[in-house]
Formats: structure tokens, sequence, C-alpha cells
């Protein structure tokens, strides 16, 4: 499933000639656990009101989201290579709008927590028991808003909400502890009032352990820091910041994509 | 007299009696914006997100998206400069049913100054696809377009005063949300006097003067200014400025062939600017506008600060005879 997703991440950002294979390939296994390990979905009605809960904050890794999506059955496989194209429903970063299974609109970092905790706290007002998982970069952790939504889903006791922290330890200007150092990342939403817990992001097995202690429901929200690697499959790109948001191009893309082929 | 923060606080309480999806939201100023009713009432639908504006848009977007009709509240100018974005990406460009409504527009926010005036929301708030803007003049209006809101599917953004204003419409009067209303026709016909349908010459006059929020009073102290001259003038509650009243622009153009406009607000991006903008691609004629002159604003008492922004039913008079002149030299 994964090597499917990386294969079909790094076509669809090949073939729209640009995009972030770094921070998408280091998410796969996150998404595509939530998908088909955890989550409550019915791809037939997107908007079924008991249906759990997926925000992408980190949106520029919408690849890994539409992949997954796509594999699920949210639409058609035939849809990825539109990615980026004009007219397509698979934009740049995820539009609610266009796009079915894509719950909120993001691309501009910080702002999907705060969304999580909203559709949270509207399960909460209805009892409903969906879920509500959110995922973010740890770059993305610089931004202010991520600390108030923090702050806010452990007020509101929204254990119904968990947030995974794509660890990948790069950002585009660099190693995120040398631009601005999120660490210690862990105490820091502890001391916000989060569970938390750090895990193998790359590992299934590990994530779907860390999703069912997500789903504890002992009156507080879970944060799951999964250290992964960006790039995650393809050896040249694996750790390297200018793959933050550079497409893999001819040659380039066809070793890529053999690499994975064998993983 | 009464603010329309006031008419709003009250207005959300029976809202929240006849819909139970509608949620409050709040940071830290419930008492200012009064959502704090709402808070007593529904204390389970109320949501303070403490003094955090990004984090609380970003939390309306998902209570939208979860069925929810948000209705989140802080100062006009928090609304539209601190939560920019998360107006922008996280509630307007999914389209999603979240009501923003800021008190303390304008200048009359008085001795707090300028980190308080919000002077730039409308402008800002109208640039934004999809989203409509209203500003409201009084309480009664205040309370049928938070109404209105409430019904309608998309984001809205309402801009509410912190003063008390003088009564412009009488209580139960037939606003039509959306549609210009005339709140004094060339006759001297209030909009409790309604003419019969056709009837329509009352519009007739010299200038036609266009206003939102706390000017519309000051307008119709204006047009005594003005009829007493000899000046013939309609003036016009445009509450929404986004989106406009084409049509019944189009009509004061032919009938009346100048304009004003006035606003609590900059001139640049508000009423004036939308207002200028429709005019000059469609039925070009003189338009004059009151507001503010791209200026921060500074402490001071509401009437201090209006004289000395321009913002006077002799400002504008004023703008009314300039309009009338550049009418004729056209």
């Amino acid at each position: 499933m994964c090597r499917e997703v990386r294969k079909n991440v790094l076509i669809m950002i090949g073939t729209a000639g640009s995009g972030h294979p770094g921070g998408s390939l280091s998410c796969v296994e996150i998404i595509s656990t939530l998908y088909f390990g955890v989550m409550r979905v019915k791809p037939e009605d997107p908007n079924w009101p008991d249906r759990d809960r997926f925000v992408l904050s980190k949106g520029h890794a919408a690849p890994t989201l539409y992949a997954v999506l796509a594999e699920k059955g949210f639409f058609s496989k035939d849809l990825l290579p539109t990615l980026r194209k004009f007219g397509s429903p698979l934009q740049g970063h995820p539009d609610a709008k266009k796009t079915p299974g894509v719950e909120v609109s993001t691309g501009s970092l910080g702002q999907g927590l705060s969304m999580a905790v909203g559709m949270a706290l509207a399960g909460k007002l209805d009892r409903k028991t969906y879920r509500v998982w959110a995922l973010l970069g740890d770059g993305e952790c610089q931004e202010g808003q991520v600390w108030e939504a923090a702050m806010a889903a452990s007020h509101y006791k929204l254990d119904n909400l968990a947030a995974f922290i794509d660890f990948n330890g790069l950002q585009i200007d660099g190693r995120v502890e040398e631009i601005m150092n999120p660490s210690p990342l862990a105490d820091k939403w502890r001391a916000f009032g989060w569970r938390v817990l750090e895990v193998d992001g790359h590992d299934v097995e590990a994530l779907l352990e860390a999703a069912s202690y997500a789903s504890e429901s002992l009156g507080a929200p879970t944060a799951i820091i999964a250290r992964t690697v960006k790039g995650k499959g393809v050896s040249f790109m694996e750790g390297q910041r200018e793959w933050h948001g550079k497409a893999p191009k001819g040659e380039e893309l066809s070793r890529a994509l053999q690499e994975v082929a064998k993983s | 007299m009464k603010a329309t923060r006031e008419a709003y606080g009250e207005t959300l309480v029976e809202l929240g009696r006849e819909h139970p999806e509608i949620v409050v939201l709040d940071a830290d100023l419930s008492s200012s914006t009064m959502t704090s009713k709402f808070a007593k009432e529904f204390p389970e639908r109320f949501f303070n997100f403490g003094i955090a504006e990004a984090n609380m848009m970003g939390a309306a977007a998902g209570l939208a998206r979860s069925g929810k009709v948000p209705f989140a509240s802080t100062f006009a100018v928090f609304a539209s400069g601190r939560a920019y974005d998360q107006v922008r990406q996280s509630i307007a460009y999914p389209g999603f049913n979240v009501k923003i409504a800021a008190s303390h527009g304008g200048l009359t926010v008085g001795p707090d100054g300028a980190s308080h005036q919000a002077l730039e929301d409308v402008a800002l708030m109208r640039v934004i696809p999809g989203m409509t803007v209203i500003v409201p003049a009084d309480a009664e209006e205040t309370r049928q377009v938070v109404r209105w809101a409430a019904a309608h599917d998309g984001p809205v953004y309402i801009r509410l005063g912190r003063s008390p204003v003088p009564d412009v419409f009488p209580q139960g009067a037939k606003i039509q949300p959306g549609k210009a209303s005339v709140v004094k026709d060339a006759k001297g016909r209030g909009f409790g006097e309604m003419r019969p349908e056709g009837e329509r010459d009352g519009l007739d006059a010299d200038v036609a003067i266009l206003a939102n929020g706390i000017m519309v009073s000051k307008c119709l102290e204006a047009w005594e200014i003005l009829t007493a001259e000899g000046i013939k003038s309609v003036v016009v509650d445009v509450a929404f400025v986004k989106p406009l009243d084409e049509k019944t622009l189009i009509e004061l153009a032919e009938r009346c062939g100048a304009f004003v406009t006035a606003e609590e607000h900059s001139v640049i991006g508000g009423l004036g600017g939308a207002v200028t903008e429709f005019l000059s691609e469609n039925r070009p004629c003189p338009v004059v506008r009151v507001g503010v002159r791209d200026r921060f604003g500074q402490s001071g008492t509401p009437e201090e600060l209006l004289v000395e922004y321009g913002l006077t039913p002799g400002h504008v008079a004023e703008a009314a005879r300039k309009a009338v002149r550049l009418k004729w030299a056209v």
C-alpha cells in the first residue's frame, strides 16, 4: 500500500513538474495507516456525519493525501496525474470545495489544528463518537497559532482529537533545529496538557499502536511525534532539504520509481 | 439610542433559542461584543478562546464544517487584521458558513485610540471572494441583518459599533437585507412612510447620499442642512457593502446624477471604494467620499474624533455641494 502511494506521489509531482516530494514522502505511512487501519469513513458518502475526520495541516503534502484518498476510493486514480493542472480538482494545496474527502482547505501553515479543534468541539457538542486526526509538520510548529490551538484543545478536554507531528527535521531553509528550534517538542506538547507519544513514523505497527493509544479518550488530546525521514524511500531525496519543493525530472523520476518499486 | 453591538447580543440570544445549531465564539471580549448574553443563556454552546483570535477563526471553520452555524466575535480590528489569513484561508476559501460579528468598528471606539479603531476592516473583508460585508445603521437594522446572516449560507462579516446610535429604522420596519434602503427621499419621506410601489419621484434629487453605520443618522442631519439651502437630496442606507445593490445605484445615478458616500472607515476600499468602482464602470458620475482620509485614528471622545476626521453632518453637506458642482461642471 505505502509503496503504491509513494509511487503515485512521485508520478503526480513528476507529471505536475512542481510540488513537494520531501514532506509528502515522509508522511506516507502516517496518512495510509490512518485511512486504512484507523479511520471510519465512507468514500461513497464523503460527508457522512459520523465519519472520522482527517485534517492535513501541512497542506503541501497534498499529493500523499490525494493518493491515499484515491486508493481508498474517494475518487478515481485517473485523476492523480492532473495534480496542479488547470481545471483539476487536485489543487496544489488541499481545497475542500473541489476534492471529495478533503475536509478543509489548508496550505497556509499553522491553521489546520484550529480547524480540527472546531470539529472536535462539534463532535463533543453533538455527542458523536467520531475522532479527529490532524497532521502537522515539525517546521509548522513554529507557527504561533499551533500553540493557540494546542491550548484550546486541552482546555476543552478534546480527547477525541489527536495530532501527528511529521518530525522529519527539515524545512525549506535548512534543518529545523537550526532555523528555529522547536525542541523539546514533546515537552512542549506535554506542557500544553497533551498526552504525548513518540514513534517511528515509518513503522505501520507502531503508528497503529499510537492511534489506539490516542483513541483511549482519557480527557486530553494526544500528540504523536512521528520521527520520519524527509524524502523517505528515495535515496537521493532522503534527508536532503533541496527536495522540499522540487519535482523530480526524467532520469530522476525513473530512478526514484525504481527505488520505490524495489522497497 | 442603542449601540448596534447591544442589538447583536440580544438577537443572538433569540436566535439561540430558535436554532440549536448556532454556536458563539469569542476571544476574551464577550462583555464588550455582547456575546456574554448568549454565553449566560447557552453556556454549552459558547466557546471562549481567550486572547487568540487566529485560533478562534480556525475553530469556527471547523465547527461550520461540522454543521454548526458559528458566530465569531471580537473587535473589528482583530477580526479583520489579526486573523486575516485565517478568515481568508480557513473560512472564506472553502466557503464555510461562519458569521464574523465584529464590534468596535471605526473611530467612535474613542479613548482607546488608533490601535483599537478599525478603519480598514471593511476593505479587508470586502476584497475576499464570497464574503458578504454588512454595516448596519442602528439597532433595528442590526437585528434584521443578524437574522438574515444566520439564515444565509456562506461567510458574512458584520461590523458593529461601540457607541449608542439614534434609531434610523422604526421597530419592525420591513427592511430587505441586501437592498439599499431609502431612509429619506427628496420630499422628506422617511423609511416608515414608504411610497406606494411605482411612485418613485421622491428619488429625483440633486444628489444621492449613500451611507452606512453611524453615518446614516449624520446624513439625515445633513439632509436638513441641504434642504434649507434648496439642495434636494436622498439619503440611502447601504448596509450591504458587498454585494452592492447595483440596481438601486443605477436608478439613483439616473435620477440624481451625483453621489456622496459616507462611512466611519477609510475612504479607501469601503463603501466609497465599492460605489466608485461600480459607477465608474457602469454609469460614471461624480462621487464625493466622506470618510477617513488615509490616516490612523487617535484617542478622544467620539464627538471630537468625528469632527477631527471630517465625519459630521456639516462635512456630508459640504461633500454634497461639491458633488452637485462637479455634476454641472462635467
